[in-house]
């Protein structure tokens, strides 16, 4: 029998797409019970395109290929202690915040795929969704991997699955993941598909990653480069998502829109960690977060939305408010972290005087204005052997959990507040984005686990702070937290560096 | 400036992290210890999921089965994505040389029309199974509890997607990539009364919501038998008839099974290990899907081999049971 030629397309479809079936036997929606009760409505997932066309035996293939060669530099990695290369170890806090805030959202991606790989009723999606799913057990489990050693070296790594869960900086990672699992299927897709892994991956990943290699970290780097082709797949998934909904039906514009909207403010708020951490705790910068914003989300970003503007979908909500913010939020974060130092699982310290220059030229509008003379201050208060740290606990705001600690972006003086009523309770906001995302849905946010009502509400045990932040966070007080300055992980350095 | 360090002087501040090291004890650990125990969120979740407002995102709830420890379920194989892909892209290589050299040689050509209508009949429907198992653990994966068995139903999960694109592969070999055994197959698996029960079960699976009994129905029932009525007893049915050589195409799926059945069997000792409740209920749910499934394969099993051949693979699953520690 003659062979014929098969293309990628058709073989694809005969190899995967044709496995589903109509039922006979059962109720179909019994089977795919979460699809309609969003409001989205799918009128035919044959129209589904596939992002990408991999079978199973070519991605055993490649991603193995991958794995030998990342486990084989994390090995040399370890075995010539890679860790003694970084740039300084102040860069190390870095990673502290990504494993314990970052790697276990990669965990909840990997839950929240399987999840639409097993409820979406086509199959061309749900197997996209299923390749991603592993793809994210893979990152999880490659950063645990890459991170591990650092463990052995530095202090905070430790316990970074029991922090996820409790930390108060901790459940603003947490929380943006748990929201998007806890809504519908279709609103997951839309925010971690599209608004997280199309619209802002680029604003995580770039700048660890670029952060990493500009500091000498190998094991970085190579988890980095090794996860970028999975992305790339995760991001015409992403992609392909929209279109798919957007062209189904009419009545689905209205919803994306406001899933986008609500999204991509979440995602923003989330990036603040990111923004804090190339401006301040990178010690050789990439970039300043104000560049990373221009390049990766007001060009890139701007031509996909007028890209989407034939299906009726504008610009994000806000955009103009965080187009403002850009020179604001790392400032703002890293403060309100420096001055809470005795309360978080990293080391925090006072730029040096190189750093508050080069801050200077990057922000040349707002920095010396609003920032430089608090960094001065602190800095003169250190070298008076008066370091300073707060004694209050920050108010949190209901939705993205960050502390109150963003301004009003027209006026940087003065604290940004906003709140809603709801069932005879007031509910404190830290911006307009996030009010509105309340009020469309208080009955979900009302149940926000807020780290701090917690502890005044006596559930993180106590009484004094110090209690919590050993037995409930399980801190090392004293080691993993306070200033850089003075910490075992600076005097380990100083010991390996032979300088101390 | 950069100074010479030797390595031997570097002494670690710990060996693991901290929740291993309560578990093994501070010493080094090893890759699947650290990608698997305790990864999970546990505790302190934000919202309930609007898709079950009465549990939580991550809730054991979701199966009848209780455990004290969800990290129990250790993996035999140790298995964590790099080991997995690693063990996988070992057996596809080998499949693929087998693919390759069935078709560089015409292998086809040498069945006969008979041998070939069968393999269409019986064989290639398959796909629609393994389809029904890759959503079967993906569920599990999902709505499972614990790094230990979410990962390995997720591995297990796209093994199946694997499988049954492979068995899709041997329709295109049979047609020459026409696709019209895919057709003819799907015709069978919908419409032929040998399939209809088969078909029944798997639809009946998927309505099935505690995730741990469907592990028992798709992974321990359904699984025993397609490897022993399958790729065991059909496989010789078809050495004796001319066609030793289709063994070269369902190579994978004979080393998958055997592989993946001590997971399996691990699985269900540990959990009926656990309390006699559990005991219970694993050994009703494999009562009840044993019952259905014998009733289901019965007419295909008649057709595609003996009366006999059904009671055969019944034994087999029933002494796996015993050793697994269910009465
Ligand atoms: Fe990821
Ligand atoms: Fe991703
Ligand atoms: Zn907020």
């Amino acid at each position: 029998m003659a062979t014929k030629k098969l293309n990628l397309k058709d073989k694809y479809r005969l190899l995967t797409r044709d496995l589903d079936w109509e039922f006979s036997y059962q109720d179909r929606k019994e089977a795919f019970p979460y699809e309609e009760f969003e409001g989205i409505k799918i009128t035919d997932w044959s129209k589904w395109e596939d992002p990408f066309r991999l079978t199973m035996d070519s991605y055993w293939k490649y991603q193995a290929e991958k794995e030998k060669k990342l486990y084989a530099i994390l090995d040399a990695f370890s075995q010539n202690n890679g860790q003694t290369n970084i740039s300084d170890p102040r860069y190390v806090n870095a990673l502290k915040i990504f494993l314990t805030g970052v790697s276990p959202l990669e965990y909840q991606a990997y839950q929240g795929f399987a999840q639409t790989g097993r409820e979406f009723g086509g199959i061309g999606a749900r197997v996209a969704c299923q390749m991603q799913s592993i793809d994210e057990l893979r990152h999880v489990q490659t950063q645990i991997h890459a991170m591990s050693h650092y463990n052995k070296f530095f202090d905070g790594f430790q316990e970074f699955s029991h922090q996820h869960d409790r930390i108060w900086y901790l459940s603003v990672p947490k929380s943006f993941f748990n929201d998007a699992r806890a809504a519908g299927p279709f609103e997951f897709m839309v925010a971690i598909g599209f608004s997280f892994e199309y619209v802002l991956t680029n604003l995580l990943f770039v700048p660890f990653m670029s952060g990493a290699a500009y500091n000498g970290d190998m094991a970085t780097v190579t988890f980095g480069f090794s996860a970028q082709s999975d992305e790339a797949r995760h991001m015409t998934l992403g992609l392909e998502v929209i279109k798919f909904l957007l062209e189904q039906h009419e009545d689905n514009v209205p919803i994306v829109q406001k899933w986008i909207d609500k999204w991509f403010w979440r995602g923003t708020r989330l990036l603040t960690i990111v923004a804090m951490m190339m401006d301040y705790m990178l010690p050789n910068k990439v970039m300043s977060w104000k560049e990373a914003w221009e390049v990766y989300f007001e060009e890139a970003g701007g031509a996909l939305f007028k890209d989407l503007a034939r299906y009726g979908i504008r610009m994000p909500k806000y955009a103009e408010t965080i187009e403002k913010e850009k020179e604001h939020i790392s400032h703002q974060a890293w403060w309100t972290f420096y001055t809470h130092g005795h309360a978080t699982g990293f080391h925090t310290w006072v730029p040096s005087d190189e750093e508050l220059d080069w801050l200077s030229e990057k922000y040349p509008d707002t920095f010396d204005k609003y920032y430089r003379p608090r960094w001065e201050m602190a800095k003169e208060m250190e070298a008076k052997g008066e370091r300073f740290y707060t004694k209050a606990l920050p108010q949190l705001c209901t939705v993205c959990q960050i502390p109150m600690l963003f301004t009003e972006m027209d006026d940087p003086t003065q604290t940004c507040y906003r709140s809603s009523d709801y069932e005879e309770n007031k509910y404190h906001f830290c911006s307009d984005g996030c009010k509105d995302i309340f009020d469309d849905e208080p009955e979900k946010y009302v149940q926000s686990w807020l780290p701090v009502h917690q502890i005044f509400q006596g559930n993180c045990g106590g009484p004094d702070v110090e209690d919590i932040l050993r037995d409930y966070y399980r801190i090392n007080v004293g080691t993993d937290n306070m200033d850089m300055k003075g910490s075992p992980d600076e005097l380990r350095w100083k010991e390996w560096k032979g300088t101390a | 400036m950069t100074i010479e360090i030797k390595t031997s002087m570097l002494e670690p501040v710990r060996h693991t992290f901290a929740h291993i090291e309560r578990r093994f004890g501070d010493k080094p650990a090893t890759r699947y210890q650290e990608a698997t125990y305790d990864v999970q969120s546990e505790t302190n979740f934000h919202y309930r999921p609007l898709w079950q407002p009465d549990l939580e995102l991550n809730d054991p709830r979701r199966t009848a089965i209780q455990m004290s420890d969800w990290y129990a379920f250790k993996d035999p194989r140790q298995f964590y994505y790099g080991s997995y892909v690693q063990q996988r892209a070992k057996m596809q290589e080998a499949a693929e040389n087998n693919y390759a050299f069935f078709e560089k040689r015409n292998l086809a050509n040498h069945l006969s029309e008979e041998l070939r209508a069968s393999l269409i009949r019986f064989l290639v429907p398959f796909r629609h199974v393994e389809h029904t198992a890759n959503l079967n653990n993906v569920y599990g994966a999902a709505y499972g509890y614990g790094t230990a068995i979410t990962q390995a139903l997720m591995f297990d999960g796209m093994d199946r997607l694997g499988m049954a694109q492979y068995l899709s592969r041997i329709g295109l070999i049979l047609d020459g990539n026409s696709g019209d055994s895919l057709v003819e197959a799907k015709t069978q698996w919908m419409s032929a009364d040998i399939w209809q029960g088969v078909r029944a079960i798997c639809e009946e699976m998927l309505v099935t919501k505690d995730w741990f009994e469907l592990l028992i129905a798709q992974d321990f029932v359904i699984d025993n038998l397609v490897a022993n009525l399958v790729y065991e007893q059909w496989d010789e049915h078809l050495v004796a008839n001319g066609g030793q050589d289709v063994a070269m195409l369902t190579e994978f799926m004979r080393v998958w099974h055997k592989d993946t059945a001590r997971w399996v069997d691990a699985v269900i000792k540990v959990a009926a290990a656990e309390s006699e409740e559990n005991q219970l209920l694993i050994s009703d749910w494999v009562t009840k899907w044993r019952g259905k499934a014998a009733e289901a394969f019965a007419p295909l099993c008649n057709e595609m081999l003996s009366e006999n051949a059904l009671t055969d693979a019944l034994l087999v699953m029933d002494k796996r049971l015993a050793k697994a520690g269910v009465k």
